[in-house]
């Protein structure tokens, strides 16, 4: 029997309809912090954060890494819009890993020629990817 | 009459033009399916994304946003979406027409040319060209169109440019390609639209604020509208030269069965003649 508590999610990326069906809870990043969503929310539009997304569904977590979008929501759907969305198996590691790297040595570096909230951006999409793929 | 052998060697070069385009089509089918698909797959993000706009600038019609009011320069950055390689029909021509057969003015006009064939004629025109990316039509990603688009949105937050064109060609489906001048920025959405998010449902919170929140949704907005378009003009240009193929083979079709039926003729025409040769040869010596 479906649960009174669902409601429907969509999470839509450039590419394709990333997942799609009926969840409990939607945990993710977003600008002003990390945001946990059930039914009935007041109607919002909120700015996402590199970062992970826990969809809570009936007997289980998904996880997936999201970079970048935004996200809708209504008292019976959420609609989220990502750049880009990724399963763990998706995920490269060893790139993820290079990047974290990467990122860390040019915030060290103080150099005023670096971009620091790029560099700071790559970060955390790095960190989102190594966590979703359960590295950490 | 041209001799059996011009007409025979004409028709064998037609015979193997056919051949090739032929083999153009089957591989622009194949491509046009492949292209297709990926075009219904970003449609989705693309439909939601012009809702999402809609919907806040129809709740919020009073702010002022640099994006949303025209602005002072008179300059117009024109992103046109065009293919590498020719042999499509009318396809590369139709979206250079809608650029130059705009009422904007040729000073004015600073382009962005994706794919060689737009970027050739412009320059041959001396148009000013501020950059190309001939190789993002091959096969665009999502951060193509991102970066294509920071370049374009940084000059207008500079004030350098007014408005932002975007000249591609619609794939409406396999047969029916439209080619589209569209206007960017500032934004414009048409008064139908807004009227519908207007009476559909409840008011909209904004965290950050909508100004803050139309700051980083603008730019997507704008990037995801050019992915759709490159996505969409690839699936165009295939469709294009599988019809322009198609037309090809065919036309060559017809040339071998016209130029088959003047040979048999042409054969026909000799042995009479030899023959009658013969004849008043023979009757000649009797």
């Amino acid at each position: 029997m479906a649960d009174e508590r669902n409601f429907d999610l969509e999470i839509i990326t450039p590419d394709r309809v990333f997942w799609k069906g009926q969840a409990l809870m939607l945990e993710l990043n977003t600008t002003e912090g990390e945001v946990g969503i059930y039914k009935r929310h007041i109607p919002m539009t909120m700015i996402l954060q590199p970062g992970v997304m826990k969809i809570h569904v009936e007997g289980g977590t998904k996880e997936a890494a999201v970079h970048a979008g935004f996200l809708e929501i209504l008292p019976e759907k959420i609609t989220v819009m990502a750049e880009v969305a990724e399963w763990p198996e998706e995920i490269d590691i060893n790139r993820a890993k290079e990047a974290e790297l990467r990122a860390q040595r040019r915030l060290q570096t103080h150099d005023p020629k670096i971009d620091t909230s790029r560099a700071e951006i790559a970060l955390k999409r790095a960190i989102a990817r190594l966590e979703v793929a359960k590295v950490r | 009459m041209a001799s059996m052998r011009d007409i025979k060697r004409r028709r064998n070069s037609i015979a193997s033009t056919q051949q090739i385009t032929k083999a153009m089509k089957l591989v622009s089918t194949v491509k046009l399916q492949k292209t297709k698909a990926r075009a219904e797959r970003s449609k989705p993000y693309f439909d939601k994304m012009y809702e999402t706009v809609t919907s806040i600038l129809a709740k919020s019609g009073t702010i002022e946003h640099p994006y949303l009011k025209p602005q002072k320069s008179t300059k117009k950055a024109v992103i046109l979406i065009t293919s590498n390689r020719g042999l499509a029909g009318g396809y590369n021509s139709n979206v250079i027409k809608l650029v130059t057969g705009s009422d904007m003015k040729r000073e004015d006009i600073i382009l962005y040319a994706v794919g060689n064939k737009g970027k050739e004629y412009f320059a041959r025109r001396d148009y000013n060209i501020a950059k190309e990316y001939p190789e993002v039509i091959e096969n665009p990603i999502y951060s193509d169109a991102k970066e294509i688009c920071e370049e374009v949105l940084k000059l207008y937050a500079a004030g350098e440019i007014g408005e932002i064109h975007l000249a591609y060609t619609y794939f409406k489906n396999t047969v029916v390609h439209e080619p589209k001048l569209l206007k960017l920025l500032p934004v414009e959405v048409s008064e139908e639209d807004i009227e519908a998010a207007r009476s559909g449902g409840a008011l909209m919170n904004y965290e950050p604020k909508e100004e803050e929140a139309l700051d980083v949704i603008i730019p997507k907005y704008v990037t995801s509208i050019l992915y759709g378009a490159l996505v969409e003009a690839v699936a165009s240009e295939n469709g294009a030269r599988m019809q322009a193929m198609d037309s090809a083979t065919s036309n060559a079709d017809e040339l071998i069965d016209k130029l088959t039926l003047q040979f048999n003729r042409a054969r026909q025409g000799s042995i009479t003649q030899e023959l009658t040769e013969i004849i008043a040869g023979a009757n000649a010596i009797s």
